[in-house]
């Protein structure tokens, strides 16, 4: 375990020492704030609508958690699609083209303990950036009056698909030693994983539920509206196993090349 | 202690070493000589664990190689061609990390640290990014690496590579003075380098060994360049063509300076030529 630590202490320091970090950091913000501020700007908009035509049916309707937090933790996927590559394309992709991987794999440590310290640095970057997020949830509680439950669920929802991708980034990486090469085929994984379940109800029905059950977003959205399912957890759970098990096979492979 | 038999590693159906056979002694400097491409890294990357052999075994400190690989990494430092260091860390923040996940317990890391450091003459750039420092600088940076968890065996490939002339005598010195109680293995294919250094020499080319020399009495050391191009010749016809020059050059190195740098740089030049 202290090799693992060890692992992804270097992680993140090389994060933090770069000017990745805060790019990303930066830049992920930005974004989620316009989303935050264009869905709160409707909401209060319609509100104040509703109020002024006296419809106060329309109005009990109104819900913080559906109209501005589920849309915003849904867009935040959209984003983390892109950005995750950019995380976790370094992690073995640099150490190959470094050469430093024949110091990690020299060292008296297994190649799991290699992956697990990886999955745990980029993971707990992963979980700073997420903290920053939950400013937006603040300013909600403290202005409105949205249901704490649906957040806290829909946090772990975002958190597992944020873990999911920063496994399925890490496979990527441990195949090349170019970077560009192991961020766009992440992007590419990650996004055919987003978009697997739209064809599900064309294409006959077995094919269909096998498909909707692969979709990563339909997984997703319950949590966002407070429900959560164990199989949807099974399901990112394993998605986690079975790209940090790709991992680590795929670094044992390079003694063999 | 390392003891090697018959080593065979197939790159496909490429051999790039065969039933490669040899020992070193704990006290002992063995030299790995051989034109580039011989199959000096491949041999020492089997032995360092970061690759299996297609056949045969070794045993590194009384641990076989593929059968305890993680015992046998514990015990040794190694020193690969390329420095593997990260040009973001600082030579300190660098060994903190290494000597981490080489199992140097919390309590003895600073002064391993230090002493590494101190061993390589790296002390007075240990907070700069390594990536803004000079060649022979990271190489030394490396070679502390390849120390900081105080291990019974060293595997250095090209350890004065990239040095200026008053640092390969330095660390030709250093390794000596390791070599007190551990074993050390080195490949080089500076000749004048293994005489000095060495007590035992192995040519390696085409992958096979093709001779095995003591050098422990320090005699005849000044016939390992005509030995050499002899034992190596059968596998390039040129090296014929520049024979009278290598006698020249031999005779300078008897001349005896030990400050080989400049006949250093000279054979260095040379050798890449003749392949």
């Amino acid at each position: 375990m202290t090799n693992v630590w060890a692992i992804a202490y270097k992680e993140l320091r090389s994060y933090f020492v770069s000017p990745v970090a805060y790019v990303v950091l930066a830049g992920f913000l930005l974004l989620c704030g316009w989303f935050f501020w264009s869905y709160l700007t409707q909401f209060s908009q319609m509100v104040a609508m509703y109020a002024q035509f006296q419809q106060p049916q329309m109005l009990e309707q109104m819900n913080l958690n559906d109209m501005v937090m589920a849309p915003l933790l849904q867009n935040m996927v959209i984003i983390l699609l892109i950005m995750v590559p950019l995380i976790t394309m370094r992690l073995f992709a640099e150490e190959r083209a470094n050469c430093t991987d024949e110091l990690l794999l020299t060292s008296p440590i297994e190649t799991l303990e290699i992956t697990l310290g990886k999955f745990l640095g980029a993971g707990i970057f992963y979980l700073v950036l997420l903290g920053c997020t939950l400013v937006y949830a603040g300013i909600l509680l403290y202005f409105g009056d949205p249901e704490v439950g649906t957040i806290v669920t829909g946090y772990l929802g975002l958190l597992l698909v944020g873990l999911s991708f920063i496994a399925l980034g890490l496979f990527t990486s441990t195949l090349t030693s170019n970077q560009i090469v192991a961020a766009v085929s992440a992007f590419v994984i990650l996004l055919l994983f987003f978009a697997i379940g739209w064809p599900a109800s064309t294409v006959g029905e077995t094919a269909g539920v096998v498909l909707g059950y692969l979709s990563l977003i339909e997984h997703f959205q319950p949590m966002t509206a407070g429900l959560v399912v164990s199989s949807d957890v099974i399901y990112f759970l394993s998605v986690i196993a079975f790209a940090l098990f790709l991992s680590q096979r795929s670094l044992e492979s390079l003694r063999w090349r | 202690m390392v003891e090697v038999d018959c080593l065979t590693k197939y790159y496909g159906g490429f051999a790039a070493i065969q039933d490669v056979t040899f020992s070193a002694k704990p006290g002992q400097v063995l030299g790995f000589l051989g034109p580039n491409g011989a199959g000096k890294t491949t041999t020492m990357r089997i032995l360092t664990g970061y690759m299996p052999a297609s056949s045969g075994t070794a045993q590194v400190a009384g641990y076989d190689v593929f059968e305890e690989s993680r015992e046998v990494r514990r015990r040794i430092g190694y020193l690969p061609e390329t420095p593997p260091v990260y040009p973001e860390m600082t030579p300190r923040s660098y060994l903190d990390f290494v000597s981490r996940i080489k199992g140097v317990t919390k309590r003895e890391r600073p002064e391993a640290i230090e002493r590494a450091m101190a061993a390589t003459q790296s002390l007075d750039v240990g907070n700069q990014p390594i990536g803004t420092l000079s060649r022979g600088y990271k190489q030394r940076v490396a070679i502390a690496q390849a120390l900081v968890h105080n291990p019974e065996v060293l595997i250095l490939d090209e350890p004065t590579i990239g040095l200026d002339p008053k640092q390969i005598i330095e660390i030709r010195n250093l390794v000596r003075g390791l070599a007190e109680d551990r074993t050390v293995i080195l490949s080089t294919h500076i000749l004048p380098e293994a005489t000095q250094l060495c007590d035992k020499v192995v040519i390696i080319a085409q992958g096979q060994i093709v001779a095995e020399e003591d050098l422990g009495m320090g005699g005849a050391t000044e016939d390992l360049e005509a030995f050499f191009l002899k034992v190596t010749a059968h596998d390039a016809v040129e090296l014929n063509a520049v024979d009278p020059t290598v006698t020249s050059n031999s005779t300078e190195v008897e001349a005896g300076e030990d400050t080989s740098g400049v006949s250093d740089m000279m054979h260095d030049s040379e050798t890449g030529g003749t392949e």
